[in-house]
């Protein structure tokens, strides 16, 4: 069998040995339900109480602002639409991006057809928002400003400290969706001023289906999954103690480990980048060059699409995604892409690679070598480049 | 997701490339919506298409579609082509996904492009020919919940 290379860690990330170990005694040994009296419930009670303590050390939080949720999706509707509810006397006017996740848009778009006003902000050609228009667009009744920290597609890391200080010199509150950021690059909530943050177990090595939204003290949303008294009132459901734990252990590890995996995947990114930028033509790096996560990559190949680009490289067992219209089923591709003002048909030929902590240099030399002749490969049969050519004799 | 025809189509797509001074060329698909497809027939004074090339911008559905379509015209009459239509593509490659349909449409588009430009250049008219639109209309049912 082929070697796996796996180049999709935007997506999701193999959950980390220790952490599977660190969860495993809460599915057969410690299965109780933490909210029991009995002391055989008393062990649960405290991992989930530690795996809280994590999860708030990894972003300066104090423990009893985490929530812990279903994932990021449920903590970004969370935050939107509890917070549209309570502070709806004030305003009904919320600020985002054009480049969120579909998480924040999608709500977002939900909350327009419920009378709730949205600004979706522009960004530049590198993906960032402009904090001159953010002031000029809040208004008296802007009760929220949610602005991703890191883009999930082009990896762009947004001015989150100044959008936080603008936030609170205008009396907004502000959210942030750092489900790519958490783990990954250095958060913290009171220098950046974030009222709440959604993050995501297995953006970082932590198990799927558990995220959490902090949320700081004094904002006032209530429960959005309503029903028995779990999180402090605000979050039913029997807690998830083994994926709590997971979450826990892996943003300990995350926290432990970020300074040196960052580095190295730094370095790694840097190397692929400079290489397909220099040895293929016609190729643009998409997001900003140094702002941007540690492990992502995003480049625009002119000419061809990603789909017949991901299977080429799905058949070398290299897994990496695309924000063409053909890979995600819609006729559009990626909004984020349009919305640094790419062209459809550049847009379409686009490639994400997200590196992990495994990513070896030799693994990245291999694609970047393979890359070169795919592209040629697409390029040969492209009645784009065909015209292409034909234009510049 | 794809059958092992279409896989063999994108992998070993036939006949890539073009023909110098074609009897007919056609370009239909737009690059909104990520594909496009170029078909360049060599006809006979006979009508028999004698050779056909082909270059696609797309998925890997548009690039095995666009294959097959040229396997199923070559050699055939201007008017067995005419007959060569999205669902003979389709069946030709042992179906594609739902979201690929339009693919095959294109494909049999392109042959109609091809043979458009064919009639125009030839002064004649190939009965049951329609000029081709070279935008396929789609359409996304949004599901409202």
């Amino acid at each position: 069998m082929k070697k796996l290379i796996y180049l999709d860690n935007a997506a999701t990330t193999q959950v980390s040995e220790e952490v599977l170990n660190a969860m495993l005694p809460f599915f057969r040994q410690t299965y109780s339900n933490p909210s029991a009296v009995y002391s055989f419930a008393g062990e649960g009670k405290k991992a989930v109480d530690d795996a809280r303590k994590q999860a708030a050390e990894l972003i300066g939080a104090k423990t009893e602002e985490i929530y812990f949720t279903g994932g990021g999706s449920e903590s970004d509707n969370w935050a939107l639409k509890a917070t549209a509810e309570a502070y709806s006397s004030k305003g009904k006017h919320i600020i985002t991006s054009k480049i969120e996740h579909h998480a924040i848009l999608h709500t977002c778009e939900y909350l327009e057809k419920h009378g709730f006003e949205i600004t979706y902000l522009d960004v530049d050609e590198e993906g960032k928002i402009s904090l001159n228009e953010l002031e000029a667009a809040i208004r008296p009744d802007t009760i929220l400003i949610s602005i991703m920290m890191a883009n999930n597609e082009i990896g762009t890391i947004e001015p989150i400290t100044e959008i936080g200080r603008i936030a609170h010199e205008n009396d907004v509150l502000f959210h942030t969706d750092a489900v790519q950021a958490y783990g990954h690059i250095p958060i913290n909530v009171d220098d950046m001023n974030i009222d709440m943050l959604s993050a995501s177990g297995h953006k970082f090595n932590g198990p799927k289906g558990i995220g959490i939204l902090y949320i700081r003290k004094g904002v006032k949303i209530r429960s959005f999954i309503h029903g028995g008294a779990q999180e402090r009132n605000r979050r039913a459901g029997t807690s998830n103690v083994p994926g709590i734990v997971g979450f826990g252990k892996a943003a300990q590890i995350a926290v432990e480990t970020m300074k040196d995996r960052t580095e190295k995947e730094i370095n790694i990114r840097d190397h692929l980048i400079e290489r397909v930028l220099t040895e293929i033509p016609y190729v643009r790096l998409n997001g900003h060059r140094t702002d941007r996560l540690p492990n992502n990559v995003n480049f625009c190949f002119r000419f061809i699409e990603g789909e017949s680009l991901l299977i080429l490289l799905d058949q070398l067992g290299v897994c990496a995604s695309s924000g063409s219209a053909c890979t995600s089923g819609a006729l559009d591709p990626s909004h984020v892409l349009l919305a640094i003002g790419l062209p459809h048909e550049i847009a379409h030929g686009s490639l994400r690679i997200t590196l992990s902590e495994e990513t070896t240099l030799k693994d990245i030399d291999f694609v970047a070598d393979e890359l070169k002749n795919i592209v040629e490969r697409l390029r040969h049969m492209s009645p784009l480049y065909e015209d292409f050519v034909k234009n510049q004799k | 997701m794809y059958s092992e025809k279409v896989m063999d189509h994108f992998n070993n797509p036939r006949n890539v490339g073009e023909i110098e001074n074609p009897s007919g060329v056609g370009t239909v698909g737009n690059a909104k919506c990520g594909d496009i497809m170029r078909m360049y027939f060599d006809i006979d004074d006979k009508g028999i298409i004698r050779d056909v090339k082909f270059k696609t911008f797309g998925c890997g559905a548009a690039v095995a579609t666009s294959s097959m379509a040229t396997e199923l015209v070559k050699g055939k009459t201007v008017k067995e082509a005419l007959e060569v239509t999205n669902k003979a593509v389709m069946e030709a490659l042992d179906g594609l996904p739902p979201v690929k349909v339009h693919c095959s449409l294109l494909a049999e588009e392109a042959i109609h492009a091809a043979l458009w430009d064919y009639a125009k250049k030839n002064d004649i008219v190939i009965e049951g020919l329609e000029e081709p639109v070279n935008d396929i209309a789609e359409k996304v049912e949004e599901e409202e919940y």
